[in-house]
């Protein structure tokens, strides 16, 4: 080994501790980067693989009754490439020995043959023999969480109707990917099933025979989605259309493509911070080291080494250090990976996974810890070029210092206190930099806490005050009002109140938008409106009310006259009255009084939704004659969600706090115990003499550490608001669909302030040691 | 004699902030193979400014430069380097060893860039350091330390061996032997040296004693006689 190697080992020996500590952050950022982009590419490609080989459907549409004998004209609609017609229906699945009944969905299979769209993928058995009316294949998961296995029997209850299934085979489908039941914040393997069966064997069942009731199409290439649409709309309207769509509004990929997008912000900004942090503890320690060395860089220069080899040497040190955290953040990455894809294996069903790591990824997360290397080197190394042989050769004149007219502010402090503000004073932009990274530090970990935060804010607002009800029932379709009066009549029932909801293209000028319009009743007191701050807003009479980013997004204000068609039943367009807007959390909304919804839609009194108060003690009858209705598509019940949302939630919120308090300290440690030990190298000849002097330990440890107590204090309420500030951005990144105000806790806060300084105490510490046994004559003999 | 280095006129002028500081204000000088000459004068005179220079770490305001047929006034950094690396041996008053690096391994750090170089090994044995090989600097004392310095300095053969006060920061004794070391070098391989130091005595064992005062050169004479290093007292 070359000697010049033999001394970069050996620094990096006599370097361990900050070694060690940069080598953390590095391995951190590069772990979290390789773990999401491992879990975000392998889901990308898993599930552009699984939709190309399944032949996923790009455009759907629901239908009340559509003869069979319309296929031919959706075929012929231009740009369409394949057409699957199919029946669909909601089954009630009684599981004995549970009060919670889960649901399920059926799905139709072609009489012979698979599916030509949306096939399924079949785990074990086989698909049902034509003509057996008795056979299904049961969604994979919720046969998993139920202990079913191909040749077992299960009851459902379809169409009011207990029927006897048996189970020939274990399935997944890519329409079910995220499989849940309507409602994502109570997802659940076991709460909900999907079957296959053959359409013969649903027909019957339903008065559906010779009919359909969805289609699915898949789009030949550079046909226009809109077009086909439309086109589908107007062929469908006839039977009852609901109006199609395209997969971005299909639950189970709007679910998966939404997480895939959280996830590749992230792969960005917290990979960032770290490397960041790095390569300003990079900055810090080479340039503490290179003033050390100075005159063995000098030394190195005068006998032969030419200034770009010493530059060199150095980088070297620096590239090794990263390279050390890189190759500790692979394995970190590769392991962190594998939990988060088991994670991922739980929600997303996919016929198999691949957990593969992508030698580019590597590659990339190694490329960008270099290049944050050579950044927080590059300062010194430039120093380390230009430092002319000859001036090094003479000791380093003291370094200079400054009075100020801020003097008089420390001068009641004594000399100590004068002595750290005056260092503060002579290195701003360290002060500046290390304050940044420590508030970096405090803001993941408002940022992690922050999230746990406003889910409790949201699910007390929305289900708490805003949803008061203890059931609401979806209808298929929008049924007449007196359903208020039979649901009121049933037994248990104390209240009933009706919603009226209008799927609506609103017009004003060139700017048009999709949305909902709820209709609700003016004296109702199940469900209440509320804005952004947790405040009742009554909706004016007579009016639109309207979710002020929309209204400020279509240029739209209070009194303008707005053109509005419905998407379903008759779609005349209609002129309708903005009468306002208002601030909430849930998007995209209209609101209307119900009966000037009504009375616009110029119908008889119908509702989509039924709110119900009821006796605890009835409920579970009520469940279970509610999901036998067939008119009714969904049953819900805000208390239950939010139990199981909080149950969910509590282990992984435990898990997610762990990982940011970890990061957080290894970031607020990396730059406090870094810093300290450049402060207290820089300085031990000056600490040795206070000693000597006869200055305690613990006036000396003042010294030092009273900078660094400065840099933590001022990063506690910088980190708190940029935390606050990202929280806020992360919230609003999607407004359209879900917009609420940032909402910190003060706990959260609190735990931010006690963690950093934790981790500031606990690196002060280790450096204390290293204080106390200062070798006051050893650091006195020696001339640096 | 056959000049080996020598300096025209050279002017070396520092500018601190509003000041020029002239710390050589047109000095000539030549150094002649195989002789050794010190450099003697006040602190501040110019004597390490004026050996710099002629080490090639440092370059002149005006006047010229040359090394044998090199003229390094007007070199390249580059070409600075190359010089350094090849002809001259440094020793300066600090040792400026590496402390990470055991004796041999300081010494075999010059070795390895040299290009006929002799073993580390066989050039510690030169300043008599044979047994200490695997020694720190921290382990050495400061005399030991500064005999590491001069074998590294000597271990590549240099042309010109140039020495900034070599006992400047040692006692009395342990000084004696760093001069014997350098005397000799100087004898016995012939290696042209220049040697700084601020003790008259010391200048005794010289050829030529060159006297700097406050930049400019104000006595150059030959000893006639000299006394080995051995027998000089300061
Ligand atoms: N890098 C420098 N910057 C400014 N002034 C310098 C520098 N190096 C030397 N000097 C000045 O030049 C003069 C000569 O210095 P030097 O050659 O070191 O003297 P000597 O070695 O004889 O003590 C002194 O006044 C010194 O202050
Ligand atoms: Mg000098």
């Amino acid at each position: 080994m070359r000697s010049l190697d033999r001394k970069l080992i050996r620094d990096l020996g006599q370097l361990k501790g900050q070694v060690l500590t940069i080598c953390l952050v590095v391995a951190s950022g590069v772990a979290v980067f390789i773990a999401m982009q491992t879990a975000y590419r392998s889901i990308l490609l898993t599930k552009d693989a699984y939709y190309a080989s399944h032949r996923f459907a790009d455009i759907f549409a629901y239908a009340r009754r559509v003869p069979d004998s319309i296929e031919p004209q959706i075929r012929d609609i231009p740009g369409v490439a394949q057409v699957q017609t199919r029946l669909l229906s909601r089954v009630r699945i009684p599981l004995t020995g549970s009060d919670h009944a889960a649901t399920g969905q059926i799905v139709s299979l072609p009489d012979h043959g698979r599916p030509a769209l949306n096939d399924v993928f079949i785990r074990v058995g086989r698909l049902p023999e034509p003509g057996r009316n008795d056979e299904c294949l049961l969604l994979e998961s919720f046969a998993q969480s139920h202990h079913l296995a191909p040749g077992d029997a299960l009851s459902v209850v379809l169409n009011g109707r207990i029927r006897e299934l048996r189970v020939v085979g274990l399935a997944l489908s890519p329409e079910y990917v995220f499989a849940f039941g309507g409602d994502v914040m109570s997802y659940e393997p076991g709460s909900f099933a999907v079957f296959w069966m053959r359409k013969a064997a649903i027909e019957a069942g339903f008065q559906l025979q010779g009919a359909f009731n969805n289609v699915v199409l898949r789009l030949q290439g550079g046909a226009s989605k809109d077009e086909v649409i439309d086109h589908l709309d107007t062929i469908l309207e006839p039977f009852g259309g609901f109006g199609a769509f395209g997969r971005d509004k299909q639950p189970s990929h709007h679910f998966v493509t939404s997480e895939l997008d959280g996830l590749r912000m992230q792969t960005i900004i917290i990979p960032f911070i770290f490397l960041s942090v790095a390569a300003f503890l990079v900055n810090v320690v080479l340039a503490r080291l290179v003033q050390l060395q100075r005159s063995q860089i000098a030394a190195l220069k005068a006998l032969g080494y030419s200034d770009s080899s010493v530059g060199l040497h150095y980088l070297k040190l620096v590239t090794l250090i990263i390279g050390i955290g890189s190759v500790l953040g692979v394995a970190l990455g590769t392991w962190l990976g594998g939990l988060l894809m088991g994670i991922y294996k739980d929600y997303f069903l996919f016929p198999s996974f691949e957990h593969r790591l992508d030698p580019e990824v590597l590659l990339i997360a190694v490329l960008i810890s270099l290049v944050s290397a050579v950044a927080g080197a590059a300062f010194s190394l430039r120093g380390i070029i230009r430092l002319p042989p000859a001036a090094a050769m003479q000791p380093e004149a003291p370094a200079s210092y400054k009075t100020s007219s801020l003097d008089w502010l420390t001068s009641w402090m004594g000399v100590l206190a004068r002595m750290v503000f005056r260092e503060l004073r002579r290195r701003p932009g360290r002060l500046l930099l290390s304050t940044m990274g420590l508030s970096m530090a405090v803001a993941i970990l408002v940022i992690g806490r922050f999230a746990i935060d406003s889910i409790d804010y949201l699910m007390d607002v929305q289900f708490e005050r805003a949803m008061r009800e203890d059931v609401s029932v979806g209808f298929r379709e929008p049924l007449p009002a007196r359903v208020v009066d039979s649901l009121r009549a049933m037994p248990g029932v104390h209240q009933a109140e009706g919603l009226r909801t209008v799927p609506v293209k609103l017009t004003k000028g060139a700017a048009a938008r999709e949305l909902v319009i709820n209709g609700m009743p003016v004296d109702g007191s199940l469900r209440v409106l509320l804005n952004q701050q947790g405040e009742k807003v009554r909706i004016p009479m007579g009016g639109l009310l309207l979710t002020d980013l929309l209204a400020e997004k279509m240029g739209v204000v209070a009194g303008d006259l707005v053109e509005l068609q419905p998407q379903q039943g008759e779609r005349r367009k209609r002129q309708v009255l903005v009468a306002g807007t208002v601030s909430d959390m849930l998007g995209m909304q209209g609101y209307m009084q119900l009966d000037a919804l009504r009375e616009l839609m110029g119908e008889d009194p119908m509702v989509s939704t039924v709110l119900l108060s009821v006796d605890p003690g009835a409920l579970p009858e009520l469940r279970r004659r509610l999901y036998d209705m067939p008119a009714v598509a969904l049953v819900q019940e805000p208390a239950a969600a939010r139990r199981l949302f909080d149950e969910q939630q509590g282990g992984a919120m435990l898990a997610m706090t762990l990982v940011l308090v970890f990061f957080a300290c290894v970031i607020a440690v990396g730059i406090v115990y870094n810093n300290a030990r450049v402060a207290l190298s820089m300085r031990s000849r000056d600490l040795a003499s206070m000693r000597v002097i006869g200055f305690t330990r613990g006036e000396i440890s003042m010294v030092l550490l009273g900078e660094l107590t400065i840099q933590v204090l001022l990063a506690m309420p910088i980190g708190m608001y940029l935390g606050t500030l990202a929280g806020d951005a992360l919230l609003s990144s999607d407004p359209e669909n879900f917009r609420m105000p940032a909402v910190v806790s003060n706990l959260t806060y609190v735990f931010a302030g006690l963690v950093t300084a934790a981790a500031g105490l606990f690196s002060a510490l280790l450096v204390r040691r290293k204080l106390d046994r200062l070798d006051l004559i050893g650091v006195l003999k020696t001339r640096e | 004699m056959d000049k080996v280095l020598s300096a025209r006129d050279i002017t070396k002028v520092y500018r601190m902030g509003e000041v020029d500081v002239y710390a050589l204000r047109g000095v000539s000088l030549a150094l002649g193979a195989g002789e050794l000459v010190a450099l003697v004068g006040a602190s501040g005179s110019g004597k390490s400014t004026l050996l710099n220079i002629m080490g090639g770490l440092d370059i002149p305001s005006a006047g010229s430069i040359r090394y044998r047929d090199h003229d390094l006034s007007s070199a390249s950094e580059a070409e600075l380097t190359r010089y350094r690396r090849e002809h001259v041996g440094f020793v300066f008053q600090f040792y400026n060893l590496i402390p990470s690096l055991t004796a041999r391994e300081n010494v075999a750090l010059v070795t390895e860039i040299a290009e006929d170089p002799m073993r580390p090994e066989d050039a510690l044995e030169l300043v008599g350091l044979g047994t200490r090989l695997d020694h720190f600097p921290a382990q050495l004392s400061g005399g030991e330390q500064q005999r590491v310095a001069i074998a590294r300095a000597v271990a590549k053969r240099p042309d010109i061996l140039l020495c900034d006060e070599p006992t400047g920061a040692l006692d009395f004794h342990t000084g004696v032997k760093v001069l014997e070391v350098i005397e000799t070098i100087n004898r016995e391989l012939g290696t042209t040296t220049a040697l700084i130091t601020h003790n008259a005595p010391i200048a005794k064992m010289a050829n030529r004693v060159v006297t700097l005062v406050d930049g400019l050169i104000a006595s150059d004479e030959s000893n006639a006689e000299l006394t080995p290093a051995k027998d000089i007292r300061w």
